[in-house]
């Protein structure tokens, strides 16, 4: 049956909360056995595009299908197939880890044997504290549980919305191999975060903000679509140079990266020349070098493009 | 497994582990019985008497003497004046004054009796009539006595009371089936609200909604949970209120169980509709405890329905819990049969139908 090359279609699909748009016309598709990020900022409408898609939410306008059905007509059948792990843990608290796993594999109708392959390098983590209740684990265990429950089912896609958020950076970077090895089982992956340096262990990834999507590509391409020179600068006093930057026309957008503030040139820029001036205004210890975007950069200035 | 059978053992588990439901369960029907038959109780004892005596004869001293053995009335004082005794009765040391007159006992040999006046304090009504209908019955006792000491002719009661079913007057014979219905409301009502609201709060509905798992079938297990607890309630209670009440039912205990059962049902649909309109756990308590309340003081559980207001009376066909406490005391005090109780139980299991599908339609699967 799974003869269209896409995991997730998502045409035209808008929905509102009263006046706030949460999704404007969104579009957007998933191949088959890829790794697709939604990055945005706190509201951009991630988790209510998630909730279309696994049927717990109607759409106001527009449709989308998630392998090959649609998610209301067919939503019942949809429900058996994908594995959903929401950005709040909502696993039973009260329940140890293995009746966890147990009793959402009898929901599937399978058993924890059954599909142990697909889940052992995962939750082979955590089965040492298989007695434990899944309340009194530690959050990198959590989310090792969430996903355990999800795939226990051996769903054809994978949702998971925010699942690195509150982890620490070890336990994020791990959780982004397993991601890796479930694509290797043939797994299609829709995963939102937060997090632009995540960006890049993503296939492919939507920048989205407000409800919209900005743009579409791979994360090595929208780097390298990124037209325009940018530098970063610091000196002496970090917070004046960022008001003085941002008072110059030859500066297109000026904003803070760290420990420096990246610069993205405009017309008449002279690298030379904006030192000097610098240093006459009372700046000391100048510092300005040429630098390559990263995925964040491509974010600010795709929101600047907007606007 | 079928998927409600792990559904089930999901529940009793989360109840098991859960430190407060398997107490409450097993504690609240004891407490409830234990210390409410007692409190809740209208019978007015001890009603403080102060005589104001200006007769000071034989008969006087025969009334304060019977005022004293009486358990309903206690002497507070008697007073020389109406003016001291109606001083104590605004001070809120008396509840009725018996004032009789000069010369009483004289004018009633004479066949022209002068009047005895009683004044009750009648702030709490019950309180205060009742009061001064014990005085009247001690007073029409002790003339009754003068009278027939005076001439030979029988003067004897002319009526006689009989208090069927209830025979020793027990108020709380009457407020036990009551105990049992409210215990009902809040185990099988209550509970079973508050827990799927719950689910909805913790978000693990939500993780539960992407399953294949329908939802009535979700909902009925949790409703089996509590409606074994609710049949577990109602046994407890029954055996405390004959262990330590010694009150059995005189009618068959099926029959109460029947009607316990539907109930059950309509109660527990009506908690599943209050947990689908509201999201938080305070807002489901607030829609049933309003409920609850109109269910108390309109079901007839505390107050006769007869005594209500016409269009009240007629509301009270919608509340549920009438019907239950008809049976449950019908049955109880009275021994009806269900075939006696057969409307009652045709109207419960209508209102089992409409809670029930009341609770099936105000379910959404998914928001909008």
């Amino acid at each position: 049956m799974s003869t269209s090359p896409l995991a997730i279609e998502v045409n035209n699909i808008s929905k509102s909360y009263g006046t706030i748009m949460a999704l404007d016309h969104v579009t957007l598709n998933v191949k088959r056995g890829e790794i697709f990020g939604l990055i945005g900022p706190d509201g951009a409408g991630k988790t209510t595009l998630f909730k279309i898609l696994v049927t717990l939410l109607n759409a106001d306008e527009g449709d989308a299908r998630v392998d090959d059905l649609d998610v209301v007509k067919d939503y019942r059948e949809i429900r058996a197939r994908v594995g959903y792990m929401p950005g709040k843990f909502s696993l039973y608290p009260d329940l140890s880890i293995e009746e966890n796993m147990e009793f959402f594999a009898t929901l599937f109708g399978v058993t924890v044997e059954q599909n142990y392959d697909l889940v052992a390098p995962i939750y082979k983590q955590i089965e040492p504290f298989k007695k434990r209740r899944a309340g009194r684990l530690s959050g990198g265990m959590k989310q090792k549980l969430a996903l355990s429950c999800a795939l226990i089912h051996k769903p054809s896609v994978l949702f998971l919305d925010e699942p690195t958020t509150g982890v620490d950076a070890v336990s994020r970077s791990e959780f982004w191999d397993m991601l890796h090895g479930l694509k290797q089982q043939g797994l299609s992956i829709l995963v939102s975060t937060p997090y632009m340096d995540e960006a890049s262990r993503c296939d492919r990834i939507a920048l989205c903000n407000s409800g919209r999507v900005l743009d579409i590509d791979t994360p090595q391409h929208m780097v390298e679509k990124f037209d325009g020179s940018l530098y970063a600068i610091k000196s002496s006093h970090m917070f004046q140079l960022l008001k003085d930057l941002r008072s110059l026309k030859t500066v297109a957008n000026c904003y803070t990266a760290g420990e420096y503030h990246h610069l993205l040139a405009g017309d008449g820029f002279d690298a030379g020349q904006l030192v000097q001036s610098l240093t006459a205004q009372g700046h000391e210890d100048v510092e300005l070098k040429g630098i390559v975007p990263d995925i964040e950069d491509v974010f600010i200035k795709l929101l600047s493009n907007e606007s | 497994m079928s998927t409600l059978k792990v559904l089930i053992k999901k529940e009793v588990l989360q109840f098991k582990r859960n430190s407060f439901l398997p107490r409450l369960v097993v504690a609240f029907p004891i407490v409830i019985m234990l210390v409410l038959p007692w409190v809740t109780t209208m019978d007015v004892r001890h009603v403080k008497v102060s005589v104001v005596d200006n007769d000071h004869s034989q008969f006087s001293q025969r009334i304060i003497s019977k005022i004293q053995a009486s358990e309903y009335l206690s002497l507070h004082s008697v007073s020389p004046s109406f003016e001291l005794s109606l001083k104590s009765l605004e001070d809120g040391e008396v509840d009725a004054i018996l004032e009789v007159p000069h010369d009483f006992e004289k004018s009633i040999a004479t066949g022209f009796p002068k009047k005895v006046s009683i004044s009750a304090n009648s702030v709490n009504a019950t309180k205060g009539s009742l009061g001064a209908q014990y005085l009247a019955q001690t007073l029409t006792g002790s003339i009754n006595e003068l009278r027939s000491s005076i001439s030979p002719a029988r003067h004897g009661d002319l009526f006689v009371i009989q208090n069927r079913y209830n025979p020793t007057l027990e108020y709380r014979n009457f407020m036990i089936p009551a105990l049992l219905a409210i215990l009902m409301i809040i185990i099988t009502g209550f509970l079973p609200a508050l827990n799927l609201v719950g689910e909805k709060e913790a978000g693990t509905i939500e993780q539960i909604n992407v399953t294949p798992v329908n939802r009535f079938t979700f909902t009925l297990a949790k409703l089996i949970v509590y409606w074994v607890a609710g049949l577990i309630v109602i046994t407890i209670a029954l055996v405390v209120a004959w262990l330590v009440y010694g009150l059995t039912s005189v009618g068959n205990l099926l029959t109460i169980y029947a009607g316990a059962f539907l109930f059950i049902l309509t109660i527990s649909g009506f908690g599943i509709i209050a947990s689908n309109l509201s999201s938080t756990m305070q807002q489901a308590i607030f829609f049933m405890f309003f409920f609850v309340m109109v269910f108390m003081l309109m079901s007839g559980l505390l107050t006769p329905i007869e005594s209500m207001p016409q269009w009240a009376q007629y509301l009270t066909y919608l509340l549920p819990p009438r019907y239950f406490i008809t049976i449950l005391r019908s049955v109880f005090l009275k021994g009806a049969t269900f075939y006696d109780m057969r409307f009652n139980f045709l109207a419960l299991t209508v209102l089992a139908v409409i809670m029930n599908l009341g609770a099936a339609l105000t379910y959404k699967k998914r928001s909008s």
